[in-house]
């Protein structure tokens, strides 16, 4: 029986066959805090057309930052701009041609996340303390 | 050997033309692009830590520095170009209809330049527009 169908044989291994390592948690995570700060764009151009807009614009913008929500949106949005941005550095430092034995590796994605959260932090008691 | 019935050399064939006729050019504009991000995201931080507090007027007095306003621009715009580039690799990884994924990036490049542009008009409405 000539079936122009394709059999449905397995495809490539996809993520749920893999063990869980610091470096693919790390590349979904670059991938994943890309495509939030895609997102995140939008809120940049919104507060900035707010304040071209005039005081009451950027009253309400400021409002809506200043609330619960609006700091708890921020503060993962600084996390994940500056999660993004440690997580390049780790690609400069691969796109150089260094860094990629197992234990080199493994720790620069550990590193990632402990700089990042670090930083986060640094940032928020700079702004809660203005 | 793979069948070569072309005068031209392999490194003259592939030189500057991959698979989408554009060669290294998303690769490199996207590292570019990354650098730059690098430094622009520390000074943007650094702008919106200063406003913290501001009332309006004092904000678009800040945000209508040159410098500031400057660093602002092209904040925006090489993170607009940065995303368009990260998002098309997304959209071509994951999406497999044909249509539906010529779709995708131009939807994409469109937003990146909508967002883009909105960035910009306000900024420089904020600098000019009095």
């Amino acid at each position: 029986m000539a079936e122009s169908r394709p059999a449905a044989r397995p495809l490539s291994p996809h993520l749920q066959i893999y063990r869980w390592s610091w470096t693919m948690a790390m590349s979904i995570a670059h991938r994943a805090t890309g495509s939030a700060l895609y997102g995140g764009t939008l809120l940049i151009a919104l507060w900035l057309i707010a304040a071209a807009s005039g005081p009451a614009a950027y009253e309400t913008a400021q409002a809506i930052a200043g609330s619960f929500l609006g700091r708890l949106v921020l503060f993962g949005y600084t996390f994940v701009l500056l999660h993004h941005m440690v997580g390049g550095l780790r690609h400069f430092v691969w796109d150089l041609g260094h860094g990629f034995d197992p234990q080199t590796r493994t720790n620069l994605a550990k590193y990632s996340v402990a700089v990042s959260g670090a930083l986060t932090v640094l940032v928020w008691i700079i702004a809660l303390t203005r | 050997m793979l069948s070569n019935s072309s005068m031209r050399t392999p490194l003259g064939r592939v030189r500057g033309l991959g698979s989408a006729k554009s060669g290294t050019g998303h690769f490199w504009l996207q590292r570019v692009t990354a650098v730059a991000n690098v430094i622009l995201t520390i000074g943007f931080l650094c702008i919106v830590l200063s406003l913290i507090g501001k009332p309006y007027g004092a904000a678009i007095a800040t945000l209508a520095k040159p410098h500031v306003a400057i660093l602002m621009l092209l904040f925006t715009v090489s993170g607009a170009v940065h995303m368009r580039l990260g998002m098309q690799v997304v959209i071509e990884d994951y999406i497999q209809h044909e249509g539906l994924k010529i779709l995708a990036v131009m939807a994409n490049t469109f937003f990146a330049i909508a967002v883009g542009a909105a960035c910009a008009f306000a900024l420089l409405k904020i600098s000019f527009g009095g």
